[in-house]
């Protein structure tokens, strides 16, 4: 990788963390409705994952999906202007926090009903394939998923259809409040892909170049015909599930743990340590990334409201 | 015009949209090998071959989702669900991702995506196989929800909801693939939203769709026969309503009667009643009277079933109530 491309990979880690950090302040002032989920301390997951991306890589997720947005190339202010409800924002304010997509980036959602979106997946890549589009599709998704039988009938289907899909879980250890030991039968995610012959690991989320190096040698196996493949990536949510989580579910200490595990904080080491960039560059990418959501802000804060009429627009395309 | 049953006429359809356009294919539970459950897409699997008349396993979350996903990327899928009774299994994928997907998204998802299902009683399935939950799914905007009653209207309505670049729920009555009727040949399209006169009177109209058009149209007959002469209203397409040939047959008939096989309750009748009222009021000389399923699940016995089910005689009672 070229020095830009890691500074890039830096760049995207600090955008989402601050990005996130404001969106929950502006939350707090009531300028943000409805659900939001953060996406801090899981910054390294999409932006490793997604930087191995090729452009026709579809990419699907669940509803903690700004960081995904932002990596797949929606710009902040985009993401900022949906979060305010603005018809600028990506989905033009109809969508909010957990529904942002741009399919012209072929980033397709923000799904929010919890797994409802891998047979989605399967049909993304069914399109591909029936067009003889070499492309693979990725479908994130979070440890909770994997107990509802969207799971099951989406993992079945891709492998009885050799679909070119890498299936993601994004483990964070927890499902709204609950741990994934008490949710589910087995801890270790990955053995949920052994009923269906369909290869499969875990690795590592804090780790933005372990994340990236990962998928791109597995999405080149895809891309190969290896047909679909499961990728377990361990990860942590600093924040609670959403804005309103009393968080009575772990300790203290344990998220403090993890958040000196930090993913950003780990690839600042890493880039530093290999000289690949100085602490003044990194500095002075945080004061970009700074910049970058500062104006995300005003752009969604001078952005119109949606019209009246943009209430009865896209019920359907065909009136 | 050839005279073909429902059946025909449908297969008919998804052939010929099937051989003009390559993006068009089919997917679903038994639709290939087996030749489809109803017989429907016989012969299809060796003409189109396994890549676009695909097999399923029994999965219907997975065949609803992977047809909106394959619809997003730009094809033309065509899911087959053997009957609504399954629909609920994939219930979230058909009214929180079809329904909603090109909205929430501010306009940039596009679904051209047809769900083919059966609806109806009658064949001792018992509960859980014998529902007609239509209402049900024309509850929701984004979501377009057809049912035809004649072999004419199915292959065109077919047809036009291949073609439609919206999500379409395309409702068959299990019990009507051996009727036959006169069917245009080619490119017979009939369009989407668009109630029609199925039968012209002047004392009394009839709104009705699917099965209960049979069941009416022969009540109609006999009322005839005594003088009462009915208009009758096919709706075709439950969302999006087209209520106006409707409110021009009430103008001149001032009289209702609206039959359908679902449960009364909260269904096509009481929407339809409601418009009524709303709207042309004062046109309305007796209470609109509604014929409908008995609430209770149907049973398997023949004759409880049947008592369950609206019967030529209770279309004729309930004419006679409003004349």
């Amino acid at each position: 990788m070229e020095k830009l491309e890691y500074l890039d990979l830096y760049q995207q880690m600090v955008v989402i963390r601050r990005l996130e950090e404001v969106a929950a302040e502006l939350y707090q002032k009531g300028k943000i409705g409805g659900f939001l989920h953060l996406y801090i301390g899981q910054e390294a997951v999409s932006t490793g994952l997604i930087s191995a991306r090729r452009p026709e890589d579809r990419v699907i997720t669940a509803y903690r999906d700004h960081g995904v947005a932002i990596n797949c190339g929606i710009s902040a202010n985009e993401v900022m202007a949906e979060l305010l409800g603005k018809v600028t924002g990506c989905s033009r304010g109809k969508g909010g926090s957990m529904h942002l997509a741009d399919v012209s980036k072929n980033f397709w959602g923000g799904h929010a009903i919890v797994g409802a979106h891998l047979p989605i997946a399967v049909g993304l890549a069914l399109g591909d394939v029936y067009k003889d589009r070499k492309a693979v599709t990725i479908c994130m998704f979070g440890d909770g998923a994997t107990n509802i039988g969207f799971l099951h009938e989406a993992l079945n289907l891709s492998k009885v259809w050799n679909l070119p899909v890498l299936w993601v879980c994004e483990n964070n250890q927890y499902g709204m409040g609950t741990a994934v030991e008490r949710a589910s039968a087995v801890s270790e995610i990955r053995q949920k892909a052994c009923g269906y012959g369909m290869k499969n690991e875990a690795i590592n989320g804090m780790d933005v170049i372990e994340v990236r190096e990962t998928a791109l040698r597995i999405l080149e196996e895809i891309r190969n015909g290896s047909g679909p493949q499961l990728l377990e990536i361990d990860t942590y949510r600093f924040r609670g599930h959403s804005m309103g989580d009393p968080e009575r579910y772990r300790k203290a200490e344990e998220v403090h743990q993890w958040q000196e595990n930090d993913p950003i904080g780990i690839y600042r080491r890493y880039l530093i340590g290999r000289e690949v960039a100085t602490e003044a560059e990194l500095n002075e990418q945080d004061g970009l990334a700074e910049q970058i959501v500062q104006k995300a802000v005003e752009f969604a804060e001078a952005s119109p409201e949606p019209s009246p009429e943009e209430l009865y627009a896209h019920v359907y395309v065909e009136e | 015009m050839a005279r073909l049953t429902m059946r025909e006429a449908i297969s008919q359809a998804l052939w010929e949209e099937m051989e003009r356009d390559p993006d068009v294919f089919i997917l679903g539970e038994e639709v290939g090998v087996w030749g489809g459950t109803y017989a429907v897409t016989k012969g299809f699997y060796d003409h189109f071959g396994a890549e676009r008349v695909r097999d399923t396993p029994i999965s219907e979350a997975a065949i609803v989702g992977a047809a909106i996903g394959a619809a997003l990327t730009g094809l033309r899928p065509v899911a087959e669900l053997m009957t609504i009774n399954f629909a609920f299994v994939a219930m979230d994928h058909i009214v929180n991702e079809a329904a909603k997907l090109h909205y929430m998204f501010g306009g940039q998802m596009v679904l051209p995506l047809v769900i083919r299902t059966t609806s109806g009683g009658g064949r001792q399935l018992a509960a859980t196989h014998s529902q007609t939950p239509d209402a049900i799914f024309a509850h929701f905007p984004g979501l377009k929800v057809v049912a035809p009653g004649t072999p004419a209207d199915a292959k065109g309505l077919l047809k036009a909801s291949i073609r439609s670049n919206d999500p379409v729920l395309f409702i068959e009555h299990a019990t009507l693939y051996q009727t036959r009727g006169e069917v245009p040949e080619g490119d017979y399209i009939v369009p989407i939203g668009k109630s029609a006169i199925q039968r012209a009177g002047r004392d009394v109209t009839i709104i009705t769709y699917s099965k209960m058009l049979e069941i009416s149209m022969k009540a109609a007959d006999q009322l005839a026969r005594e003088g009462i002469e009915t208009e009758i209203v096919d709706l075709r397409t439950l969302r999006p309503l087209d209520m106006e040939p409707v409110f021009d047959s009430i103008k001149k008939t001032n009289r209702a009667v609206i039959v359908e096989e679902g449960w009364k309750s909260y269904g096509v009748g009481a929407e339809v009643s409601a418009r009524i009222y709303e709207q042309i009021f004062d046109y309305i000389d007796a209470p609109i009277r509604r014929v409908a399923q008995k609430e209770v699940p149907l049973p398997y016995n023949r004759t409880l079933e049947q008592m369950a089910l609206p019967q030529v005689e209770d279309v004729i009672a309930a004419v006679k109530e409003v004349m």
